[in-house]
């Protein structure tokens, strides 16, 4: 579980974030949505450690973020998987190498072990046959599964997406998804997702925190969110006029 | 004060590349890579280079010492002291900020770009001890590709000589005439810095690039443009310290 307690974070003299105060669940999808510009990659950037916030603090599963030494704030990245909107697979390396990366980087274990673990992932995302393949022979979906397999190999306790269907036809996006779905469920993880997609939404926003110009505006269930009377969440849920004719 | 900024930030990345290392044996294999894309690549440009233009310098020299008083054997020590003296390591090392340098720039930049150093950061790997630091030591086999240069540069010299009716003789005895080892030791020295220059500011301008695709093709431009000013201002300097 992640606890964000009254965070604010500016760039020069624009705030991107401001008092946001929110839970991320366990074992839960839990999705930023919001529009661009709303300072869902600030928040999330901020959650990664890739940015320093001016006040408040995030609390990761009792680890407060306030006086955290380097060693300490190295840990808990390291309890981090993230998978990247352009999924970040590293081009010269094969589809194994690239899950393999954070064993080898990171861990101690044999090779045979490495091989067999990072494996274990790669048969998990369904791509079994695609092995020896360079991220350049991928498609879309198949470098985001790749890259899904990279952020779960070290078995982390947090797992980041950033637009992980980005790009994405919809029937390839529901795929990847619920594979996120899925494994958040099977590892226990605390998912957190940054998304603009509806359908994404829809289909797997069990904690969903919508910010607007960087403010939290309202938080709730994806069957909570196609109900609420709250005026700029619904201007963005319905923001298509085919959802505003279904609607009425 | 952007400047002053741009150079404390440089200084600063070159501290954080030798801090936190990364495991050994990754490090190796980085190390060798590099090796292979940065100095091993590079031979054969720079044999290619070497080999006609020290052929132009001795012809050069040749008219230039057409006078019957001068001897012949001064077109063997002119090309050998142009050659060993500046040809090989400034003007091959300028050449280098254009091959090695915008390779460098352009393969950190795009990982920049395609958020794969966001990536190494977010797995708590130092992405610049992993990036940098074995550009660095790999170049320390710089002065191997140097040292080709200058046997290409006056072998070239040789061969061209002997096309223009000069005796190869008074050549071979040119370039063994007062020969000075301390002029040997000056190049290599200068060697080394600029392959310290080669490896680290097109890293700087690759690593701390921001944009798209469009800015790593800049980013490039503005690394080769940096290198070769740093690389003819330190020259200078070396010269003025160990030569004047």
């Amino acid at each position: 579980m992640i606890e964000v307690n009254n965070i604010f974070k500016s760039f020069d003299s624009s705030e991107v974030l401001k008092e946001i105060d929110t839970i991320f669940y366990r074992g839960k999808t839990n999705l930023i949505i919001g529009q661009s510009g709303s300072g869902k990659t600030v928040l999330l950037k901020c959650l990664l450690g890739l940015y320093e916030f001016d006040t408040g603090e995030i609390i990761y599963d009792g680890v407060s973020s306030k006086n955290m030494s380097n060693d300490e704030k190295l840990e808990i990245s390291r309890q981090m998987g993230m998978v990247f909107q352009g999924s970040a697979l590293f081009d010269s390396m094969n589809v194994l190498e690239n899950v393999r990366f954070p064993l080898d980087m990171l861990t101690k274990i044999k090779e045979d072990e490495k091989n067999s673990r990072a494996m274990k992932f790669i048969e998990r995302v369904n791509l079994k046959d695609a092995v020896n393949k360079l991220p350049s022979e991928l498609s879309g979906g198949m470098q985001k599964r790749v890259a899904i397999a990279r952020a779960i190999v070290l078995n982390p306790k947090y797992l980041f997406c950033d637009e992980p269907n980005s790009g994405l036809d919809p029937k390839t996006a529901i795929v990847i998804d619920q594979l996120i779905q899925e494994i958040t469920k099977e590892y226990n993880i605390t998912t957190v997702i940054n998304s603009h997609d509806m359908n994404s939404v829809i289909e797997i926003g069990e904690n969903i925190v919508f910010l607007k110009e960087g403010y939290k505006i309202w938080q709730g269930t994806n069957k909570e969110i196609l109900k609420s009377k709250n005026r700029e969440v619904e201007d963005f849920v319905y923001s298509s006029e085919l959802l505003k004719k279904l609607r009425s | 004060m952007k400047f002053l900024h741009d150079i404390g930030k440089y200084f600063l990345m070159i501290k954080i590349s030798f801090s936190k290392s990364c495991k050994r044996e990754i490090i190796y294999k980085q190390v060798f890579k590099e090796i292979n894309d940065l100095v091993l690549d590079s031979i054969q440009i720079v044999s290619i280079l070497s080999f006609f233009i020290g052929g132009v310098v001795s012809i050069q020299m040749a008219l230039s010492l057409e006078n019957p008083l001068l001897s012949k054997t001064l077109i063997g020590y002119a090309t050998r002291e142009s050659v060993i003296l500046e040809f090989a390591p400034t003007f091959i090392s300028i050449i280098m900020a254009g091959k090695v340098g915008s390779y460098i720039t352009s393969s950190i930049g795009t990982m920049r770009v395609t958020e794969q150093i966001d990536a190494l950061e977010v797995m708590g790997i130092n992405s610049l001890n992993y990036l940098v630091f074995p550009k660095i030591i790999a170049m320390l086999l710089y002065p191997f590709v140097i040292t080709i240069s200058m046997f290409l540069g006056i072998v070239g010299g040789l061969l061209a000589i002997s096309l223009t009716g000069v005796p190869s003789e008074a050549y071979i005895q040119g370039i063994q005439m007062d020969f000075d080892s301390y002029h040997v030791t000056y190049s290599y020295i200068k060697t080394l810095v600029f392959a310290f220059v080669l490896a680290t500011v097109p890293s700087y301008h690759g690593y701390y690039m921001k944009g798209g695709a469009l800015d790593v093709g800049k980013a490039s431009t503005k690394s080769f443009y940096w290198t070769s000013i740093i690389i003819i201002i330190l020259n200078y300097i070396i010269t003025q310290l160990l030569l004047a």
